[in-house]
């Protein structure tokens, strides 16, 4: 059986080329965060996923209220993130909540369709995604 | 035995519950009045409602080379399902499409739509 043997040599290989990238510098930073997975892991993620469980309890809520309570609103903010994975961490996050998407991205201001008029006032410069995303990005060993 | 008993527990209530949240964002799709909050009822079919069944699925598969694929499987709709609500609402608001909106409140939170 070559089996292991070629098991051996692909894991062999793939750590090879990951310390060449490393040496060359060319892993960058913004296209793999993985500096940023473990720390998020047991800070911003349990967080998220409570707050997407919330907000997909109140949307299916709206749905099945007979008379369908929704109050569409749009709502632009200044995002206080600087980096672009910041900026993306918070906008996807934004859109994987229930109830509110971020249509449109840019480093200046933030458009985002909320279902209600609770959820828009809910996404905002200084809210609590917006504080938490910032304080994700601002580690210190991401600007090194 | 026992703990075979409440795996197999908590993952028929993961896939009943995942079930639930599928079965309520179709009613959403179709009840909802326009493009935009019919894209907001969809996401809950792709967060809690896949999430769910997939963390079903994950405790009957256990620590096997399936686990692990539906584990990437869940990482990559967590990744992949925003971006992609995010594309089809900005496409629908850069060709124009209007969103029917709630009469603003006396908020400053509040701003009307604007011309794309």
């Amino acid at each position: 059986m070559p089996a292991p043997f070629l098991l051996a040599a692909g894991v062999g290989s793939a750590l090879l080329v990951v310390w060449f990238a490393r040496r060359l510098n060319i892993a960058d930073r913004e296209g793999h965060p993985v500096h940023l997975a473990w720390h998020a892991l047991f800070s911003y993620w349990p967080w998220l996923l409570k707050e997407i469980a919330v907000s997909a309890w109140q949307v299916c809520r709206i749905v099945l209220d007979p008379k369908l309570p929704v109050s569409p609103t749009l709502v632009r903010f200044k995002p206080s993130q600087i980096t672009d994975v910041g900026l993306v961490t918070h906008a996807n996050s934004i859109t994987l909540t229930p109830g509110t998407i971020s249509v449109e991205v840019s480093r200046d201001e933030f458009l985002v369709h909320a279902l209600t008029r609770e959820g828009a006032a809910g996404v905002r410069r200084g809210g609590e995604m917006d504080k938490r995303v910032r304080a994700l990005e601002s580690r210190p060993e991401l600007f090194p | 035995m026992l703990l075979d008993l409440f795996s197999d527990l908590a993952s028929w209530a993961c896939l009943l519950a995942g079930s639930f949240f599928c079965i309520v964002g179709g009613i959403g799709l179709l009840r909802m009045p326009d493009f935009y909050t019919r894209v907001h009822a969809a996401s809950l079919t792709d967060t809690l409602g896949a999430g769910l069944i997939l963390l079903g699925l994950l405790l009957q598969a256990g620590f096997t080379l399936v686990g692990a694929k539906l584990l990437m499987i869940a990482l990559l709709i967590f990744f992949a399902s925003p971006t992609a609500s995010h594309a089809l609402t900005r496409a629908a608001l850069v060709r124009g499409l209007a969103p029917k909106l709630a009469p603003p409140l006396a908020d400053p939170l509040e701003t009307p739509p604007s011309k794309p």
